[in-house]
């Protein structure tokens, strides 16, 4: 196997270029599941026999709580890729990351509190689910709070990749508390094995919500990472390239 | 329509919550394209402090 393409990624001008091309790949199929998605949530699929039209928070509160963890992993993984390999770009990706995980935190947050009001009788109950993901919120505002006492960029980076590393551990947290603890929460009902527990007129709206926010995410990714990779650079000629373009 | 805004009973709860996932979506848009031409304005800086300086 052919390793060019490890060392290409490495490279902020091959990078700083790829994004650019790749970014309306990413955001015009996100916007169109996105829209689709919540359409057919909000007018096609039944009533919940259980919950009524409320259930319909489900096509904002899912999305939304899976781009949180999603969005760490992929922040802790590359904060560790960027800590072992000494790789500038690695860590312009977590450090993007942070800031659009921190967001979709506090969306899960509110979304799930207005769920839980009629169904559960209560904004907020501390409980294993909901606290773990309030330690996700603090984990992102204190990468970056840690990053912003920084002048120094490569400091920043390394300083706050050691605490998106740790935090990793708040992820299987998160998803496992409503098996190991008993939890208001409702266990996963669309990753599991075997069937889900839903028909396809609520699953396909679901699916097309979660694949769109994760592209979205992407695209959102490659425009934060461009900017994260030009404030790193300090070689004047491919810099001077890069704004030509 | 009017049946379809109610919700069920559950408007002050479904609106809400597609309303804040929808500006948390534009949010970041506007975010991350600032960030973007912050940091190019930054980058044109430099390159002209640079070019100035040699």
């Amino acid at each position: 196997m052919s390793w060019t393409w490890f060392h290409k990624l490495a490279s902020p001008p091959y990078v700083y270029a790829l994004a650019a091309r790749l970014t309306p790949w990413f955001a015009w199929p996100a916007a169109l599941l996105i829209l689709g998605g919540l359409y057919a949530g909000l007018v096609l699929a039944p009533p919940d026999y259980q919950q009524g039209e409320g259930f319909r928070i489900i096509y904002v509160h899912a999305p939304t709580a899976w781009l949180s963890i999603l969005v760490y992993v992929v922040m802790g993984v590359s904060a560790g890729i960027g800590l072992i390999w000494r790789m500038k770009v690695a860590h312009a990706v977590a450090a993007s990351c942070a800031p659009i995980g921190a967001s979709f935190t506090v969306a899960a947050l509110v979304t799930g509190s207005l769920w839980g009001k009629p169904m559960w009788g209560t904004f907020w109950e501390w409980d294993p689910r909901l606290v773990s993901e309030l330690i996700l919120l603090f984990l992102y505002l204190g990468y970056l709070g840690l990053r912003a006492g920084f002048d120094d960029t490569q400091r920043a980076d390394r300083a706050s990749a050691l605490l998106a590393v740790v935090g990793l551990v708040n992820v299987p947290i998160i998803h496992y508390s409503v098996v190991w603890w008993n939890s208001l929460h409702q266990a996963p009902s669309v990753m599991q094995l075997g069937k889900p527990k839903m028909p396809a007129s609520m699953l396909t709206p679901l699916l097309m919500v979660l694949l769109g926010f994760t592209l979205f995410f992407v695209a959102l990714l490659l425009v934060r990472l461009r900017a994260e990779v030009l404030q790193r650079e300090r070689s004047a000629s491919w810099l001077r390239e890069a704004l030509r373009a | 329509m009017k049946d379809f805004l109610d919700m069920g009973g559950y408007a002050a709860y479904v609106w809400p919550a597609y309303a804040v996932t929808l500006i948390v979506l534009f949010l970041n848009i506007a975010w991350a394209r600032s960030a973007l031409a912050r940091a190019i304005a930054g980058a044109r800086r430099r390159l002209g402090a640079q070019e100035r300086g040699t």
